[in-house]
């Protein structure tokens, strides 16, 4: 089986050199059999590669410890779905899986445009087997998954090795989120290489217009929304397993994620000029270039040991392949783009500052921003090193005092930008649009003042969370209205007309206000608070509003582990509201620890506590609580995003025209808002033009 | 072209309030990687900063003090007396022979006065102590991964 394994893997490099070659020579000569005979060796790479991961899986299944990478990441009684995950437990595996969900994406946009494009197409999948080659050349020859334990004895004779037990996997990773967060991540990451397919065979190609953009828009939203999720997952992985009371510490695998984020952001954002005004195009052009590459980056920052991390991957030689396929993309990038960057000019130049432009503008200059900054001190050991010698490393105070005001502007851009026009806004309408979201915020910052929000970054961060959602929440409404009083059907169901209309539109409306939660659930770690003790039975220590009692201390040890456990009662007002069970583990096989931590969480404050270890001295045990404020709205917004993102992909509705006019009661309607200082323009005559200014 | 002149000096307004928050935030943060052999050569300023060193815990020299915890650090034969007084306890993995990673400042008399101390087993994915090691020799002898796995496991087959 191991033999069929690599087998599989080598054919699958095959094809996808052969996908490569032949779709060069079917672009040179012209050939559409020739064409189409690469796009078949590229499909062809999916089912090679799947078998690969089958056959590896069949030995994870079966206990077969013959195989290295199977006796050590698994064991005979670890459960079945860990056995499933255990595939992505290490380097090999990982890297395998990741050729598999790239070979996905890949036979998904060969096959779903097998009939459309002919122009574009060879060029994407000639892009699309030169990525595939690289990593299967890692997987057959570098790190391959299916080395087999084993030598040769003095005679030359091989002998193989069966143990009849693995190592297991690491405890770490035994928990249901690591089953589903390295996928997710993984299938951001890869996702990437489809927009960055298309727009290189755009480039090279020169094929008209923004069509690409169009075909990609969707695989860039998929590709995002899962890197969104694999982030915020990886966060609560740490935050729920790692047990120091904290969800990011940009650490170099957590900026190594964020990076391709940020600029696949930019992206979502930037494309809407091009697709609207024709601008531009040099630009998103590289954004995509910028946040493939950075993908392969991440992977090799965190593959190689370059930037040490308390995630401490296997470090391994790899390093060095990456940052040579890194350089080869980029010289092909550079080439691609000066060879054709005439094809790249702009139709249009910006006429206002205060316009839809101008947003998008901002919004990428500080994304980028962004980017370099947590680029540079993510990377800033290495660069300082080879410049000055000393290496020097950067800690979270660079990159929060950095990507603190970034953030906040960004969310102030959320709340303004989709509301300027395109071109030019008027005075008017600007007065039309935010004044009553902007009054809105000021009397939510000047509410929280009083009630004791002093600093200065959350009580903006109140403003503009209050602003934006009021914003979101008026352009629901304005264009809901219109609908309901042309249909006289109830707001409610005019909402979801509306949003069917032009899902992209008012998906994105929802993928911002999930971002609003996100950033509100950040703000509440200005308000952390922490305390340490020492406890004996009977002692108690206060955080917040509770009382942690200690009730018991125990060793509720098992075969697989030693362990240490705290009862603790939690009382609010006197009164006892639950009971915590902060646990500490040392498995036995591995001498690995594992922290268990107590957390209640409720949408206002987590209270997280911690057994932290006994103290040297005295022996007693050390409890660790932590009062958290509003870290659920974190994960709560992610999943607003994602059902975000979930409607911006769905194909809009088309409307039914009608050419009717108005009924009397819209009018009446809108002659009595606009009394009442709400949007005074007739809704009938606004909406049409505000549609068309609207982003699709 | 007014507005776009209005753009890229509204840009450089941002950029130059980034950067100096960045310089800021650098000052703050700065932590300078040291080798234990490096620290006698250091002089002026530079012994001052806030440092990173790391190496290996020396077996037997971990002592508990009244607030603070002693131990002594080696790398290269180089050894360093470190005292670590942070409030956090010291991390499970913290004990004779782990690799730590100790953050801090040299003190006048030579000792290192720890805030932070991370340590780690040889690396976390491959966690067995001893277990076999990928990468290192991916064809091991059978013998080779009895001895290792500690279990009388392999059944050599030729």
């Amino acid at each position: 089986m191991d033999i069929f394994g690599s087998f599989a893997l080598l054919l699958a490099l095959l094809a996808a050199v052969y996908a490569f070659a032949a779709g060069i020579a079917g672009i040179l000569t012209r050939r559409a059999l020739l064409t189409k005979s690469a796009r078949n060796a590229g499909m062809a790479v999916f089912g090679l590669v799947t078998l690969a991961v089958a056959s590896l899986e069949y030995f994870f299944f079966t206990d077969n410890f013959s195989l290295a990478y199977v006796s050590e990441h698994s064991n005979r009684a670890l459960p079945l779905y860990y056995k499933f995950s255990a595939l992505w437990a290490g380097q090999e595996g990982s890297l395998l899986f990741w050729t598999w969900l790239l070979s996905i994406y890949a036979f998904s946009a060969l096959f779903l445009n097998r009939k459309k494009h002919p122009e574009l197409m060879p060029y994407v999948g000639v892009t699309l087997a030169a990525v595939q080659i690289f990593f299967l050349t890692l997987n057959n020859f570098v790190v391959s998954p299916f080395h087999v334990l084993g030598g040769m004895d003095a005679s030359g004779a091989m002998h193989v090795a069966r143990l009849s037990e693995g190592s297991g996997l690491n405890p770490l990773l035994q928990y249901y989120e690591m089953v589903i967060h390295p996928p997710i991540l993984y299938l951001g990451y890869t996702g990437f290489t489809v927009p960055f397919a298309f727009a290189m065979a755009a480039l090279l190609g020169r094929y008209p217009g923004e069509k690409w953009i169009h075909i990609t828009r969707r695989w860039t939203m998929v590709a995002w929304c899962f890197q969104t999720v694999g982030i915020l997952l990886g966060a609560h992985w740490a935050y729920a397993v790692l047990g120091w009371g904290g969800y990011w510490a940009w650490d170099p695998v957590e900026n190594a994620a964020l990076l391709p984020w940020i600029t696949g952001t930019a992206f979502l954002h930037s494309v809407m000029m091009q697709e609207k005004r024709g601008m531009m195009r040099v630009w998103n052009v590289w954004l995509v270039f910028v946040t493939f590459m950075l993908c392969i980056l991440g992977t090799s920052l965190t593959r190689s040991g370059v930037v040490s991390s308390v995630h401490a991957f296997a470090e391994s030689s790899i390093g060095g392949w990456f940052f040579t396929f890194l350089g080869i993309t980029f010289l092909v990038c550079l080439a691609a783009w000066f060879k054709n960057r005439d094809y790249l000019r702009s139709d249009n130049q910006l006429d206002s500052l205060v316009s839809r432009e101008s947003s998008f503008l901002f919004n990428n200059l500080i994304l980028l921003a962004a980017c370099f900054a947590v680029l540079w001190g993510t990377l800033f050991p290495v660069l300082s090193e080879a410049v000055t010698g000393n290496k020097i490393s950067v800690g979270p105070p660079f990159f929060n005092k950095v990507n603190v005001p970034i953030a906040l502007f960004l969310l102030f851009l959320t709340g303004v930008g989709p509301l300027l026009a395109w071109r030019k806004t008027s005075y008017d309408a600007l007065r039309r649009n935010f004044a009553w979201p902007l009054v809105g915020g000021v009397v939510a910052g000047a509410v929280g003042f009083a009630f004791g929000f002093r600093q200065f970054y959350p009580v903006i961060c109140l403003i503009l969370s209050v602003f934006v959602t009021l914003t979101i929440a008026a352009e629901f409404y304005r264009g809901a209205r219109v609908i309901s009083a042309r249909d006289g059907t109830n707001l409610l169901t005019a909402v979801g007309e509306l949003t069917m209309r032009n899902t992209r539109r008012y998906g994105g409306y929802v993928v911002h206000f999930g971002m609003v939660l996100i950033f509100i659930g950040i703000t509440g770690s200005a308000f952390n608070q922490d305390i340490q003790k020492e406890m004996a039975i009977g002692q108690s220590i206060q955080i917040g509003p509770y009382t942690i009692l200690c009730q018991n201390f125990d060793q509720p040890s098992t075969d697989n582990y030693t362990s240490d456990r705290a009862t603790l009662e939690v009382l609010r007002n006197g009164k006892s509201e639950m009971m915590l069970y902060p646990e500490h583990r040392v498995y036995i096989a591995s001498q690995v620890p594992e922290t268990m931590v107590a957390v209640e969480s409720t949408p206002l404050r987590d209270l997280y506590v911690v057994y932290a270890g006994t103290s040297p001295e005295t022996g007693k045990p050390v409890i660790h609580a932590y009062l958290n404020p509003l870290v659920k709205w974190i994960w709560f917004g992610g999943i607003v995003v994602v059902l975000g993102t979930g409607l911006a992909l769905f194909p809009d509705r088309r409307a039914t025209l009608v050419l009717r006019p108005a009924t009397e009661k819209s009018w009446g309607d809108a002659i009595s808002q606009g009394a009442s200082g709400t949007p005074a323009t007739s809704p009938v005559a606004s909406a049409p033009i505000r549609r068309s200014g609207a982003d699709d | 072209m007014k507005a776009r002149k209005k753009f890229i000096i509204g840009s450089g307004i941002i950029i130059a309030t980034l950067l100096s928050l960045a310089y800021v935030g650098y000052t703050q943060s700065k932590t300078y990687y040291h080798t234990i052999s490096e620290l006698p050569t250091l002089q002026g300023a530079t012994l001052h900063q806030r440092m990173r060193v790391s190496g290996n815990v020396r077996a037997g020299s971990i002592t508990h003090r009244d607030g603070r915890t002693d131990f002594v650090l080696e790398e290269e034969g180089k050894a360093l007396a470190v005292s670590y007084v942070g409030s956090d306890p010291l991390p499970d993995t913290f004990k004779d022979g782990a690799q730590a990673l100790v953050e801090g400042r040299l003190q006048p008399e030579g000792g290192f006065v720890a805030e932070q101390v991370q340590a780690k087993c040889a690396s976390k994915y491959e966690a067995t102590p001893g277990a076999t090691q990928p990468g290192a020799s991916p064809v091991q002898s059978p013998g080779q991964s009895m001895n290792q796995s500690g279990s009388p496991a392999g059944t050599g087959k030729s």
